[in-house]
């Protein structure tokens, strides 16, 4: 099958195609799957066994390669330690506005309803997401915690698949908040498209250090577009909202500009 | 989908920001955001753009018999509709109270303010008139939807062209654009609505709201005026108490932006007209820039095409041609038709009681010969009708109607046959279309 694939679809082996654009349809021949027996053991020079290859955003596996879902560019990320040319991660980077809920990922939400047991929370999908009352921290049947329609919520989905409604918790696999819960009262919440969440979440971002040396402020990512920002006063958050927003479009050159202009001031 | 719902935090953000007197986007209390106006390559069609708020407007004209009540004047008919793309909340089935009440104003605004000199639509009187029919469709809400959607109607009106009409005694001439130049409308005044959004019982005032502020706004008053200081119309819901000196100082605010707005669309109007008698370009195309993401964005990778065409080429030949595609089904005989060459017909376990059915059918066949006469004449029809379709519907429900492609003889017999079978039992008709299908492989 893979032989007939890389006939006709002109499929490449998937390093050549690291860092440039893919479309969906586009299949990506791995290296360690020999076409010839389908064997998945690779017996190289000083490898084990070969380690375990991560298939993220934007690809999913099909027979001996990968099959591109999304358009985007095509990305790498070695593993650490043993493993050399196998294992690893590739995903695609791609642009949209529409948030789809993922296991694991940590977003801003809204409380919409309190129905007994459960809040529902609105996270920018097709479905409301559910929350438990018990999964804050601290929080027991006697404890409640304090959340009122219409809060700002930080927390992780814990089941996100298309078969069943979203269900998010704010606290970690040992009990613990680690940042996550409601958010507080004051500040300003903005949407903006999810690239541009990913590239602000890098390590290393420059747009965020830069912001920091303007002013001091607190911000919170949601992986679902939105972001919530607070400085010490209302015109220092419109700033820092704006130049959020305006990122999208700019290049680094036009950015450093703009961060020149506010720090006069 | 639902709209999403608007946080604690965001909504007591954005009052006291308004009691600072600062906006989301930087904008003064009084400030309007950027209006663009861009002119589409028909007459009559223009896209208004307020801030990120975009209307698509397009005028068009028919000649039709006039009101009784109104022999003399033309009609005029105004629509305005909020695509779902324009936002996630708007519905294509449901249309909210919101469309109701925009619409009724723009009514109010353009119609009742006689913009339009009706009297100049009349061809015959009491027997034809140019009904102008505006439309405007909503592209994308980022607040103040009537603003924009005034200033479309308004700048669509006045970029139309009617074809030209003479009337000469008895005899009246429709001119083809070709023929004679198609004649502009001939308009009074251009009404335009500006709208005020009031916040903490009519204490801080903003103009032009953007869909934020709205969301958190107590109450909104529409004044509508033209640029002779005329107002046209004047509305406030929400039901906030406004005293006298608010409203009055609202509509000088609103001189001031009505007129400002007029120039901008004169000049936009001259603009085109230039461009079309220089001959340039002009249309959607031209007006409206292309819009570029510049954070993903990738160096030109240089592309070697040198022996491009002998490869090319060489696949060509090597790949085989594709097969001939038969798109016309082939009648075998009476009452059946078959497309291409379908699978191996799978249903081995329905031998027997296709033979039962076949003895059967064969019985009814003769009794039913005799009620065709009743039946024959619509079938004779339908099946004309049907034929020239050339379709094949095959369902197995009772409700719609079994279309069978006939050859060129048609067989009345057969018809009958099979609506007579629909009639009696499905399951019967079902398995007799089946035994049929068999028939064929």
């Amino acid at each position: 099958m893979a032989k007939v694939l890389s006939e006709e679809t002109g499929a490449l082996p998937v390093e050549e195609r690291v860092g440039q654009v893919v479309l969906p349809g586009d299949v990506l021949l791995l290296p360690s799957h020999p076409e010839a027996d389908g064997e998945r053991l690779w017996l190289g020079p000083g490898a084990a066994l070969p380690g375990r290859l991560v298939c993220g955003p934007g690809l999913r596996s099909c027979g001996a390669g990968l099959l591109v879902t999304k358009c985007g560019l095509l990305r790498h990320r070695q593993p650490g330690g043993a493993g050399g040319g196998s294992g690893g991660a590739y995903w695609v980077d791609s642009q949209q506005k529409r948030y789809v809920p993922v296991k694991g990922d940590h977003v801003i939400g809204i409380v919409t309803l309190k129905a007994g047991d459960i809040f529902k929370v609105d996270v920018g999908g097709s479905e409301q997401a559910s929350l438990s009352y018990l999964a804050f921290e601290g929080a027991t049947k006697r404890n409640r915690p304090n959340v009122q329609v219409g809060d700002l919520i930080y927390g992780q989905f814990v089941v996100a698949n298309k078969d069943m409604e979203p269900e998010m918790v704010c606290i970690d696999s040992s009990g613990r908040a680690n940042g996550m819960g409601v958010i507080g009262h004051e500040g300003l919440l903005f949407k903006v498209s999810l690239g541009l969440i990913r590239k602000l979440l890098a390590p290393n971002c420059e747009i965020i250090q830069e912001l920091g040396q303007l002013y001091p402020f607190e911000i919170v990512f949601g992986m679902n577009g939105r972001i919530w920002v607070k400085a010490k006063t209302i015109q220092q958050t419109l700033i820092v909202a704006n130049i959020l927003e305006a990122c999208e479009h700019m290049t680094a050159e036009q950015r450093t500009q703009a961060f020149a202009k506010l720090s006069e001031r | 989908m639902k709209e999403t719902p608007l946080s604690n935090c965001e909504r007591r953000f954005l009052l006291r920001a308004i009691e600072e007197r600062k906006r989301l986007d930087g904008r003064q209390s009084y400030d309007y955001r950027n209006v663009r106006i861009s002119f589409g390559a028909d007459y009559g069609c223009c896209i208004v753009e307020l801030g990120r708020t975009r209307v698509l407007g397009q005028v068009s004209c028919e000649l039709v018999s006039p009101k009784l009540n109104r022999a003399t004047e033309g009609i005029l008919f105004f629509n305005l509709e909020l695509s779902p793309m324009a936002a996630p909340a708007f519905e294509p089935g449901r249309q909210p109270e919101l469309l109701v009440k925009l619409n009724r104003l723009l009514e109010r605004c353009l119609r009742n303010s006689k913009c339009i000199d009706t009297e100049s639509l009349c061809v015959v009187a009491g027997v034809k008139v140019w009904q102008i029919r505006v439309d405007l469709h909503l592209l994308n809400h980022d607040g103040n939807i009537i603003d924009a959607a005034s200033i479309a109607a308004i700048v669509a009106l006045c970029h139309f062209r009617r074809p030209d009409v003479s009337v000469q005694g008895e005899e009246v001439t429709l001119y083809t654009p070709e023929e004679r130049d198609p004649v502009p409308l001939s308009i009074h005044h251009m009404p335009i609505c500006v709208s005020f959004a009031f916040f903490q019982q009519g204490t801080y005032l903003l103009v032009d709201p953007s869909e934020r502020e709205e969301r958190v706004m107590d109450g909104l008053l529409v004044i509508a005026m033209n640029k002779h200081r005329e107002i046209c119309t004047i509305q406030s819901s929400g039901g906030i108490m406004l005293l006298k000196d608010q409203v009055l100082r609202c509509s000088k605010i609103t001189g001031v932006k009505v007129a400002e707005i007029t120039e901008l669309i004169q000049k936009a109007l001259e603009n085109d007209r230039k461009v079309r008698k220089e001959g340039g370009k002009f249309g959607f195309a031209e007006s409206i820039p292309n819009q570029k993401i510049s954070a993903f964005k990738m160096e030109r990778a240089p592309v070697d095409t040198n022996d491009v065409e002998e490869q090319a080429e060489e696949i060509i030949m090597k790949a085989d041609p594709p097969s001939d595609f038969v798109a016309k089904p082939i009648l075998r005989m009476p009452g059946t038709a078959q497309i291409g060459e379908g699978l191996e017909n799978s249903w081995g376990d329905f031998e027997e009681s296709e033979r039962e059915e076949e003895e059967e059918g064969n019985s009814d066949d003769a009794t039913t010969s005799g009620g065709q006469k009743m039946e024959t004449e619509e079938i004779n029809i339908v099946s004309k009708t049907k034929k020239d379709d050339d379709t094949i519907i095959l369902s197995d429900s009772e409700e719609e109607e079994v279309v069978i492609l006939e050859p060129e003889e048609t067989h009345k017999k057969t018809r009958t046959h099979t609506t007579t079978k629909q009639e009696n039992s499905s399951k019967k008709a079902f398995n007799k279309k089946r035994k049929k299908k068999r028939a064929t492989h």
